[in-house]
């Protein structure tokens, strides 16, 4: 049957179809709808892990076990599960293990715009790469396969485009795997010296067999043109892009292995033209691997670049000198970056930390952006969980100064992810540093996923929920209090007496995301345009309902949730 | 048949997502290769949303860009004047009158154009203007522009009404759908 999947859903038909039967992951967008959509098939055990080295290890563990397993997660993801790929590699597997890593070309929703193939090569794992969903499908199928005849964990590389974008699927039946025998080997599974060294010489020789295979694998494809003006390697999204930029123009050698690549298909391939241009988003690694191999009227970075997307406007920019025109407005248009949702709980507690002047050590999460304006309160953001550990190094290095005027601000989600390591090292090593835990009871930035402290897990069943303040006095913080963010007074008072406290402190800042089905909201309020004097005080909160309509404060009624901070801050009543 | 494209814009929570669902099933519907490309994340909290819809033979690239859009689809006047460059020079433009102020606006630091809707014809584009947001209203629900949008985009492309009916069947919660049709019709007549 024919549907319009997304490349990500169609990954999850192609995990059901293949008999994957476990599933562990950590939502990261552009990756979280596969394993979204793969826990809506009952044969398929699926959740959400802490972090993604969990989630990389229980899907190793389940593949020695004897079942096909998946784990899925971001670009950054793949850096904290590469502890355990880095030694899969050498382990192996029992039956198909198949790892999703979703990089994000252009950064629409990422700290950095890394290039996830360096791991695939420095991990010595072979690396498969669709262009589109019904790719999506197929590669996952066999990536299995691959998995189990070489011996080797498998990645697949999406890109938002590839991940975001919904194309036509042909679903077909699953294929019910039989668990397969578990047999104790150490000299495979236990990977201490004496048996890794013997495992090493098995991934040599790995590598050697699947460069053999990508020669001849029907995942890299020649399409010859008999108009082709010029040749064009190219992989993933890219293939897209140049077969609409330039058509017949071009033949092009499409790489669905993007790791290890093969030798004499790009010789052959590159050896019929005069010209050849590597299309590649990121890093020039098939370029550099051309050169490898004594390919050199090759092209790429020079005229393309390391940075973001390259679109067909591009291509047929740079190898055409092609342009499409356009209407133009000779006009001023304000730009219009994401901001905290009306009544997002995190609002007031930044509107505080602002207010306060204090130095913020920040995260990854919507919280991030309480570092835009109006608030302007975040002075860092570096990656999962480092807002604990960084405010930790600030104090160690500026001492009681900073101690008394610094905080970190850390997401539940984050918090359990790798955040609590570093509140550890916090009682360990004994700095006086006061953290935040923003708790709103959900995963929030990429869609509303469950996670340890939520109670539910990923299928929406009830499950055990870490408790905040007891884990955070298990670990050594003996001062650890709650506030409500909604409540403006109560939420600045606590900050300053944990500033100004003389050991390391936790606050939960505990409201859950506005966004939440089950949280019921008051009726909107109004500002009596009477009582308004327009000293913009509510305008410091930053709120998207909120805005001044000839010198008063006007509230926008479909956009007001009733949270109240606003009614707070203003001194005139004007609110209500 | 040469691929068409259209573009669909607005503000993240504003329900572009299900307006290029419902395209996308139309157009599946008709025997088209379709792609639709969506952004999901960051740019759905409050920021400008974009989804491209792709149709013909054979697609390839999911993504429009500038001087590619058949039709831009646009729920908010300002994201009308920021997706225009996308417009093809004989490109038809479908906008809501709605406006939203962005933050710099709420803040201050910006000032929200006016006179968009005449700027833009005066720069060349040819334009729907439609009050989905008050039509949305009369069918019930705010939350409805959207679907009011696809009425006045279904009066502009040549499929039979039942096809956009069936659409909406598959891609509407059914507790909202007989909302949904009445805002679609609403669109439809508006034009």
């Amino acid at each position: 049957m024919n549907k319009l999947m997304l490349g990500n859903e169609a990954f999850a038909r192609g995990l059901y179809e293949a008999g994957c039967k476990v599933v562990s992951s950590y939502p990261g967008t552009p990756s979280t709808e596969i394993t979204e959509e793969v826990a809506k098939y009952k044969e398929v055990y699926a959740e959400w892990a802490p972090n993604e080295k969990v989630a990389l290890e229980v899907a190793l563990g389940a593949s020695i076990a004897g079942a096909r397993s998946f784990c899925g997660m971001k670009h950054v993801g793949l850096n904290v599960a590469s502890d355990p790929l880095y030694t899969a590699s050498y382990s192996g597997v029992n039956a198909g293990l198949v790892i999703a890593v979703a990089d994000d070309q252009g950064m629409h929703s990422s700290q950095n715009e890394q290039d996830s193939r360096h791991h695939a090569i420095a991990s010595k794992v072979p690396m498969l790469e669709p262009s589109d969903s019904a790719e999506c499908k197929e590669f996952v199928k066999l990536a299995f396969e691959i998995s189990e005849n070489f011996d080797t964990p498998v990645i697949v590389r999406m890109s938002t485009r590839v991940a975001h974008s919904q194309s036509i699927v042909c679903t077909e039946e699953r294929n019910e795997m039989d668990l397969k025998e578990y047999v104790k080997n150490p000299q495979k599974y236990v990977m201490m010296p004496a048996y890794a060294k013997g495992r090493h010489v098995f991934v040599e020789e790995r590598t050697n067999k699947l460069t053999e295979y990508a020669e001849t694998s029907p995942l890299n494809r020649v399409e010859i043109s008999e108009k082709a003006e010029m040749g064009v390697i190219t992989n993933g999204a890219c293939y897209q892009y140049t077969k609409e930029a330039l058509g017949d123009k071009a033949s092009v050698l499409k790489l669905g292995i993007v790791n290890p690549l093969p030798v004499k298909l790009i010789q052959d391939f590159a050896s019929k033209y005069e010209k050849v241009y590597i299309i590649e988003e990121l890093d020039g690694i098939i370029e550099q691997h051309c050169r490898n191999i004594g390919v050199n009227n090759v092209q790429g970075k020079e005229i393309f670049g390391y940075i973001g997307e390259i679109p067909q406007s591009v291509i047929a920019e740079k190898l055409l000198s092609e342009t499409k025109e356009s209407i133009t407005l000779n006009e001023n248009i304000p730009v219009r970056p994401p901001v905290m949702c009306a009544g997002c709980p995190h609002r007031g507690l930044f509107y505080c930390l602002k207010k306060l002047g204090v130095t913020v050590s920040g995260d990854i999460g919507c919280y991030t952006l309480g570092a835009v304006a109006p608030l302007n309160a975040m002075d860092t953001t570096i990656c999962m969980g480092a807002s604990i550990s960084a405010l930790h190094g600030f104090n160690k290095a500026r001492g009681v100064e900073s101690e008394h005027k610094s905080v970190a601000v850390i997401g539940d989600s984050t918090f359990m992810h790798s955040g609590m390591t570093g509140l550890v090292n916090i009682a360990y090593n004994n700095s006086n540093s006061t953290v935040i835990i923003l708790d709103n009871s959900i995963t929030g930035m990429t869609g509303h996923q469950q996670n340890p402290t939520t109670g539910k897990n990923l299928k929406g069943d009830p499950a055990s929920a870490v408790n905040l303040e007891e884990l955070c006095k298990a670990i050594g913080i003996k001062r650890v209090r709650v506030v409500d963010p909604y409540c403006l007074a109560e939420t600045e008072k606590a900050i300053k007496e944990e500033l100004a406290s003389d050991e390391a402190s936790v606050i939960i800042s505990r409201r859950p995301c506005a966004l939440l089905k089950y949280v019921k909201h008051n009726p909107p309020f109004a500002v009596d345009s009477d009582k308004c004097v327009g000293c913009k005080a509510c305008m410091k909160l930053g709120c998207p309902a909120i805005s001044i309509k000839n010198k008063k404060a006007v509230i926008d009624h479909t956009q007001c949730v009733g949270c109240g901070i606003c009614q707070e801050q203003c001194k005139f009543n004007a609110i209500g | 048949m040469e691929t068409k494209s259209i573009m669909i814009v607005g503000v993240g929570g504003q329900g572009s997502l299900l307006a290029s669902r419902i395209i996308g099933n139309v157009l599946l519907s008709q025997g088209y290769d379709v792609k639709v490309s969506e952004v999901h994340g960051m740019s759905q909290r409050g920021g400008s949303v974009v989804t491209y819809v792709k149709y013909g033979d054979k697609v390839y690239s999911p993504v429009v860009e500038k001087g590619e859009a058949d039709i831009v689809i646009s729920f908010e006047l300002l994201e009308s004047a920021r997706a225009l460059p996308y417009l093809k020079k004989d490109g038809h433009l479908i906008t809501s009158v709605q406006r939203i102020d962005p933050m710099p606006v709420i803040t201050g630091m910006a000032e929200y154009p006016e006179n968009l809707i005449e700027k833009m014809k005066s720069a060349g584009a040819d334009i729907t203007a439609v009050d989905a947001l008050s039509l949305a209203e009369q069918a019930g629900t705010s939350k409805a522009s959207n679907v009011v949008l696809m009425g006045v985009l279904a009066s502009k492309m040549d499929f039979p009404e039942e096809v956009w009916q069936n659409a909406l069947e598959q891609c509407v919660p059914s507790k909202f759908l007989e909302l949904n049709k009445k805002a679609f019709v609403l669109g439809l007549q508006n034009t």
